[in-house]
């Protein structure tokens, strides 16, 4: 008897969890990921932040909580805090009253209703033609979550200059100029996935010059506020400029990264309209819009989060529990590069410790690359990025040597 | 920049949450708010049942438990429990390896899920826009959720009947009789939003005849399995029934209501299908990713370590249980009241039903009088949620009922 799903076709897997799904199976001892976009301590551990578990704890213990369904748009004082830690505790334009916020599942989900909401009423109602640009290359999720709600032109901008393993400033530019006025682009705020090249502030001021004039739209994907450099105000720079210069823009946070809660789901779509009128008329569609897609977002990461954010002394530990994280990373980066130098490795390998954040964008060609998987059982995405912080103290040696031969052996 | 914004063409939109809202506002010592959807006890609140309350605890202080991404389909052992919840531990369909489920945020994100690959997949077009039918009433999100993934074309089957105060399964075999081929049906398990009416287990089976005389495709949605009868197993009867008879279908659970945890959005999505089992759940996987990319783990994790341990199992149902009698209780002291106080109205349709929902049969002026003059809010259509009455506002309920009733409105 036939299904009716019979000639559903098999999608296929998703690069990196593949990748993951491998790297489990492989019984090498000394098999390394650099596939996941995780952060790990130096025993190559997951890691619950000290303030997240003394946090959950007292939630746990709580009972004069509310345990009703959250409001559609999520958890007031979690989307106010958060807010506030991308644009700034004193923000003019968080002081204008014009800035919102939707407490949403994840940066996904921030994307998402960003993107179902400008599909349904910017540049027109249900303009499904409005082009949205996103970098190339930028996370392999970007173009489905706008293509699923309803954008009919998705194009790449310019962005990684491979030749010479940085930002092609030039390309970008270009790419702003030529595109029609209106269209959507999805700027990464920091830590750019997967390249960890982001422009220089003077940079930003000239991609924000083409922007204002054409009229081009800012959606910012902000993941890795304080992983990056360590310091929460120095990564929200580029989103607080583009806020000073008086854009109207969205802006996508995460805090899986920077609190370790990728099991929650704790992200919060930042909304900067021109006035307080305009910015209700934005939140009142996106609170129907949150209502037929999860109708109301999860407690226990927002809540966790607004604690934190909320309470001196736990925003206080959170900061420095976020800067040890972004600290690890930035020693990796200089041990690596080191013992590339130290081992000669033909090439340059400034870059390394130029780019930020959790990922490198190597420069291995996918010869290299598969080299090191399936020789050295070193794992890392076909695109040559690694994650940082799947390095540590024990194996950093294995695997500088094994880019080394991977360099020197194969073209 | 011009001095418009960008957000210009952006209409105002009045929130579904304006009734919550001037409830809120409202400071007549006397107010009481029926429209909610969440259970709240005898003392007027919702609670964490005991067990939710101590496994989260033991949660929070687990040093093996990580933050890990979560599976895009969610935590196995859930999806195992809630499952084998829905379809009973010894299902054939479990053994013959025919269904699998998702985890997802909440009861809506199961049904925005499912409407996305019925959209995607149904009777192999790649943009399948209905028709769909849902039950009329039905929850006022249920038709926009179908929208929102394409599925433009939304038809309702009768479900209330206004006459007798109950649903009428006449209407519903014959709109079903008369859809078209293989549409897709929305069908509650138990628990329906918001009139809290049921069809017995025979009517069941005449609704599954139709459904497979005219090839038509089940969506149930179950969203509080256990409050309705009391029994876990009875208000799922009719997902079970048409399993047996060999339907493929989708199943939309909520574990909001019966474990208290509305707040952390414990959904499943369960798919039973005749073949092609990995096809769709890569398809599903896909999906999932353009939504949430994968689902919070919070409230999951409570109910997979409840469903999986027997000694937390028997706690559970019995708790259970207990709402689901309270929520008679109430039903039948109500009644009572009503019925002494007088008057040419029969009552009985209150207490046929079981769950948090009861619709009864007020028009809209008893409606409005109910809310403005007496400060008790009801849903416009006169449906009510009767966990939120209790000792204390019993009596003024019922009178107040009693007097929009007997008022010429």
């Amino acid at each position: 008897i036939m299904s009716i799903f019979g000639e559903v076709p098999q999608a296929a897997p998703v690069a990196v969890f593949k990748l993951t799904a491998d790297f489990r199976e492989d019984q090498n001892p000394r098999k390394v990921n650099l596939g996941v976009g995780a952060y790990r301590t130096d025993e190559c551990q997951p890691w619950v932040l000290p303030v997240v578990r003394k946090v959950e704890k007292m939630i746990a213990d709580d009972h004069s909580l509310n345990h009703e369904y959250l409001p559609i748009l999520g958890l007031p004082e979690f989307r106010s805090s958060s807010s506030k830690i991308a644009l700034g505790e004193d923000s003019p334009a968080i002081k204008d009253n014009r800035v919102g916020a939707v407490q949403c599942l994840g940066g996904t989900g921030a994307l998402k209703i960003g993107a179902e909401f400008l599909r349904r009423w910017y540049n027109g109602t249900d303009n499904t033609k409005t082009p949205v640009y996103v970098s190339a290359p930028t996370w392999e999720n970007h173009n489905a979550v706008f293509s699923n709600a309803g954008f009919e032109d998705i194009r790449p901008y310019k962005y990684w200059d491979a030749g010479k393993r940085g930002l092609d400033l030039e390309g970008f530019l270009g790419d702003l100029e030529s595109a029609p006025d209106h269209s959507i682009f999805v700027l990464h705020a920091c830590a750019h996935n997967p390249t960890g090249t982001d422009p220089t502030q003077d940079q930003w001021k000239q991609i924000a010059d083409v922007m204002m004039r054409k009229s081009l739209f800012a959606f910012f994907d902000s993941a890795y506020q304080g992983f990056a450099s360590g310091n929460l105000d120095k990564d929200a720079w580029a989103v607080r400029y583009f806020v000073s210069q008086g854009f109207e823009l969205f802006c996508a946070q995460s805090f899986s990264k920077n609190f370790g809660l990728y099991n929650e789901r704790v992200g919060n779509l930042t909304v900067v309209a021109k006035d307080q009128d305009n910015l209700n008329r934005v939140l009142s569609q996106m609170e129907k819009i949150v209502r037929i897609t999860w109708s109301n977002p999860p407690s226990q990461g927002a809540r966790l989060v607004a604690i934190t954010l909320n309470t001196p002394e736990l925003f206080a530990e959170w900061k420095d529990n976020v800067k040890t994280m972004a600290d690890r990373v930035l020693l990796m980066r200089a041990q690596l590069k080191e013992k590339l130098k130290a081992l000669g490795t033909p090439g340059t390998w400034e870059h390394i410790t130029e780019q930020i954040g959790m990922f490198s964008f190597t420069g291995l060609n996918p010869k290299q690359v598969e080299y090191l998987v399936k020789e050295k059982h070193i794992y890392l995405m076909a695109s040559g990025r690694i994650n940082m912080c799947g390095l540590t103290t024990k194996n950093i040696d294995y695997v500088a040597e094994s880019i080394h031969e991977a360099v020197t052996t194969v073209q | 920049m011009s001095a418009r914004s960008v957000f210009d063409g952006a209409v105002f939109m009045p929130s579904q949450r304006k009734l919550l809202e001037d409830f809120k506002r409202d400071t007549h010592p006397d107010k009481v708010n029926l429209a909610g959807r969440e259970y709240v006890g005898e003392h007027g609140h919702t609670t964490w049942l005991p067990l939710v309350r101590k496994i989260k605890q033991q949660i929070a202080t687990d040093p093996t438990l990580t933050p890990e991404h979560p599976p895009i389909l969610g935590i196995p052992e859930f999806t195992r429990r809630a499952t084998e919840l829905a379809l009973g531990k010894d299902s054939p369909a479990i053994m013959e390896s025919r269904v699998f489920g998702v985890q997802t945020v909440g009861c809506t994100g199961a049904v925005r899920l499912g409407a996305e690959l019925l959209r995607s997949c149904y009777c192999s077009s790649s943009s399948w826009s209905g028709p769909i039918l849902l039950s009329s009433p039905c929850d006022d999100s249920l038709a926009g959720t179908f929208k929102a993934a394409g599925i433009e074309d939304v038809q309702y089957y009768r479900y209330w009947d206004a006459e007798s105060n109950g649903v009428c399964v006449e209407n519903i075999v014959h709109d079903l009789e008369n859809a078209p081929e293989q549409c897709v049906v929305v069908l509650f398990a138990s628990g329906h939003r918001p009139t809290g009416a049921e069809l017995s287990q025979e009517d069941w089976k005449r609704v599954a005849e139709v459904m497979v005389k005219r090839q038509l495709f089940p969506f149930f949605l179950i969203p509080a399995q256990g409050l309705c009868s009391g029994s876990l197993e009875q208000d799922a009867w009719p997902i079970r029934h048409c399993v047996s008879l060999g339907l493929e279908l989708l199943c939309a659970q909520s574990f909001s209501h019966n474990f208290g945890l509305y707040g952390e959005r414990v959904g499943h999505l369960l798919y039973v299908l005749k073949q092609n089992l990995l096809a769709v759940q890569s398809q599903a996987e896909k999906f999932v990713q353009t939504l949430w990319s994968c689902p919070p783990m919070e409230g999951a994790r409570v109910v997979a370590t409840v469903l999986s341990n027997p000694a937390h199992l028997v706690d559970w149902q019995e708790s259970v249980k207990a709402i689901a009698e309270r929520c008679m209780l109430i039903r039948e002291r109500l009644r009572e009241r009503l019925r002494l106080l007088g008057g040419p109205w029969h009552w009985d349709h209150i207490i046929k039903p079981g769950g948090l929902y009861c619709s009864f049969g007020l028009n809209t002026q008893q409606v409005e009088f109910l809310v403005q003059k007496k400060h008790i809010y009801l849903l416009p259509n006169g449906c009510l949620n009767v966990s939120a009455i209790n000792s204390r506002n019993l009596d003024y309920v019922a009178e107040s009922i009693h007097q929009a009733l007997s008022s010429k409105l």
